[in-house]
């Protein structure tokens, strides 16, 4: 691809916290290495430091006393944001209102002193890139939010940065615009095979971006992997309820089940402990007769969502539990029915403190 | 029928209202090139007032513009920039600066005149000049200035245009020439606007720190009213409308293009 940036460099933070003046801890110390190339989503709720990561990794927030940025081995912690050479998509965008689309995305370019015809050239390059063409000489104020994000994108990547940052930039967009943008901008970066580091709230966005998601809450690192680990294997109750939906259940241990006021559930491995907390994803459940299954409950509610149908099922445990069928099953509410759960489905989480 | 009446009744208290103003002032105005302003224009209109105002003041006038222009680049170049490292930098420390800045809005002028003549009345040169004045008009007008700034740094949302600026690699220098200033014109000429119009009218402050050399037109205005004919301060107080009604239309003008383009 043509529209290649120079290389993707490696990042490691190391020991880096941030109190703020007020004494507020945005983020307590943490470590994290990012491999060249990859993508890395940032991922929890509002306040859990994941923007306040992004800075300091940007060069926009110094990290307290001990914590070093090094991009490529070469420490950083000491370099301003423009000496680092970092792309970087702001929630808000950041577009100059006083430049065209095209003097935005060459801005970069003429500060690096590159001639008019290479940086046109370039310009050129990104606005087919992001499929923004025709729009080269609007202002700013003339574009929809969808194309100022692509504007933003394209200005971001001119540069040829070693690495791209991303703060929640799909947040400001309607949810149809944001789920194609979102499969866009996944290709590009693929293509593009940069370094990327992508802050958002949205776990839909996490999952379908991110080589690895890293979870925080309250300013702390809870859980680092692949999508596909954070969904299926979350390590804490948090994790696991703050990605996709989760059934979230007590009940003692009995020689390897987990008993449960519509039954027993068996679960995998040998768990140790007496008593335990399971996660169970609504669409591992099974719904079955009454009769098959070692546990049962009776349907509270039936949502129809097109793709699949959502059940609330209550007597099955303690609390009712949520299970999604396939679209085709018939049921009405009242119906006493059985759950199937294959053992390893069951994820069982360490006892919360 | 009764919403014409409701309308002519507006209408009429409006133009009330206004004549009020518009009166005294077109009267001062017609004061100023009758013959005798207590036999009325009967008399006969003169133009031998203005020209008399005008030998006797004009250097009042240069003066003046000289101060105001002054204190507008002064306003600028310091203002500006000040406005920029408070808003960027935030904090504590930079809200305290800002309320140092706007304090002279709350304190009678005279009040910093007596300050400015206790420190530096000593040094005679300084306190000959015009320049003793323009310091006056540059404490006196320097909030206007930081503030209409600061208030359209704030609409435009600055700091993350500076933090996007930055990370394409600009200097902090480049980021305030090349992305700061052309997004803050409007508010810049807004503050100007009332640099200018604030140290050409200025009478408290400059009539402290004046000397017999260095009369503003206020100053001379009031020196007028105080000494000669009626007649002739009324044609000074012409003179000050016919300088500065256009000089602020054409800022306004200027500035409403700035900000619709």
């Amino acid at each position: 691809m043509n529209a290649s940036t120079g290389h993707g460099a490696s990042v490691r933070i190391e020991n880096c916290g941030k109190t703020f003046a007020d004494g507020t801890r945005a983020l307590e110390p943490a470590t994290l290495d990012i491999e060249s190339g990859e993508t890395l989503v940032l991922l929890g709720p509002s306040g859990c430091g994941k923007t306040t990561m992004l800075r300091i990794i940007a060069g926009l927030e110094a990290p307290d006393a001990g914590g070093r940025v090094l991009f490529d081995d070469r420490d950083v912690t000491r370099l301003p944001i423009e000496r680092r050479n970092v792309g970087m998509v702001f929630q808000s965008y950041a577009l100059f209102p006083n430049m065209s689309v095209a003097e935005n995305i060459g801005y970069g370019l003429k500060i690096r002193g590159v001639a008019m015809a290479e940086r046109d050239k370039r310009v050129a390059e990104l606005v087919a890139l992001t499929n923004i063409t025709g729009l080269e000489n609007r202002r700013i104020d003339q574009l929809s939010g969808g194309q100022r994000q692509r504007v933003a994108l394209a200005r971001a990547v001119a540069i040829r940065p070693s690495i791209l940052l991303l703060d929640e930039p799909l947040t400001a967009l309607d949810a149809a615009l944001r789920e194609r943008l979102r499969g866009e901008l996944n290709r590009l970066l693929r293509a593009l095979g940069i370094t990327a580091i992508y802050v958002t709230h949205d776990q839909a966005e996490a999952m379908e971006l991110g080589d690895r998601i890293v979870v925080m809450r309250k300013g702390a690192i809870v859980q680092i992997g692949s999508p596909r680990e954070i969904y299926f294997a979350p390590q804490s109750r948090f994790v696991a309820e703050f990605i996709g939906a989760a059934n979230i259940i007590e009940g003692a241990v009995e020689d390897g089940h987990l008993v449960l006021t519509g039954g027993r559930q068996p679960v995998g491995g040998q768990p140790s402990l007496s008593t335990a907390i399971a996660m169970i994803r609504p669409e591992t459940i099974a719904v079955v007769d009454a009769a098959d299954a070692t546990l049962s409950g009776m349907i509270d509610s039936v949502s129809f969502i097109g793709d699949r149908q959502r059940l609330i099922v209550s007597g099955a445990s303690a609390k009712p539990i949520t299970v999604d069928a396939p679209n085709t099953l018939q049921t009405r509410v009242g119906e006493r029915i059985g759950l199937r759960i294959a053992p390893e489905a069951v994820r069982l989480l360490p006892p919360e403190n | 029928m009764r919403d014409r009446l409701i309308f002519a009744g507006q209408l009429l208290f409006t133009l009330l209202v206004a004549a009020f103003l518009v009166v005294p002032a077109g009267l001062s105005m017609a004061a100023g090139v009758t013959e005798n302003y207590f036999r009325g224009i009967r008399s006969g209109l003169t133009l031998r007032w203005v020209v008399q105002v005008w030998e006797l003041y004009a250097d009042t006038i240069g003066l003046s513009f000289l101060i105001a222009f002054a204190t507008l680049a002064v306003t600028l170049t310091a203002g500006v920039p000040a406005a920029y490292a408070l808003y960027v930098r935030g904090g504590r420390l930079a809200r305290v600066i800002e309320e140092i800045i706007t304090l002279p809005l709350a304190i009678p002028g005279l009040a910093i005149a007596l300050a400015l003549l206790l420190t530096y009345g000593g040094l005679s040169n300084f306190r000959r000049s015009w320049l003793f004045i323009l310091v006056g008009h540059v404490v006196f007008t320097m909030p206007f200035m930081v503030r209409s700034v600061l208030a359209i740094f704030a609409t435009l949302d600055i700091k993350t245009l500076d933090e996007g600026a930055a990370s394409l690699g600009a200097s902090p220098w480049r980021r305030f020439r090349e992305v700061i200033v052309p997004n803050a014109v409007p508010g810049i000429l807004a503050g100007s606007l009332m640099v200018v119009t604030l140290s050409l009218g200025e009478f408290n402050l400059t009539w402290m720190l004046h000397t017999p050399l260095t009369k503003t037109l206020p100053i001379g205005l009031a020196d007028s009213y105080a000494s000669m004919r009626l007649e002739v301060a009324s044609a000074y107080t012409l003179i000050f409308f016919v300088m500065i009604i256009p000089l602020l239309v054409a800022m306004q003008m200027f500035a409403d293009r700035e900000t619709a383009r």
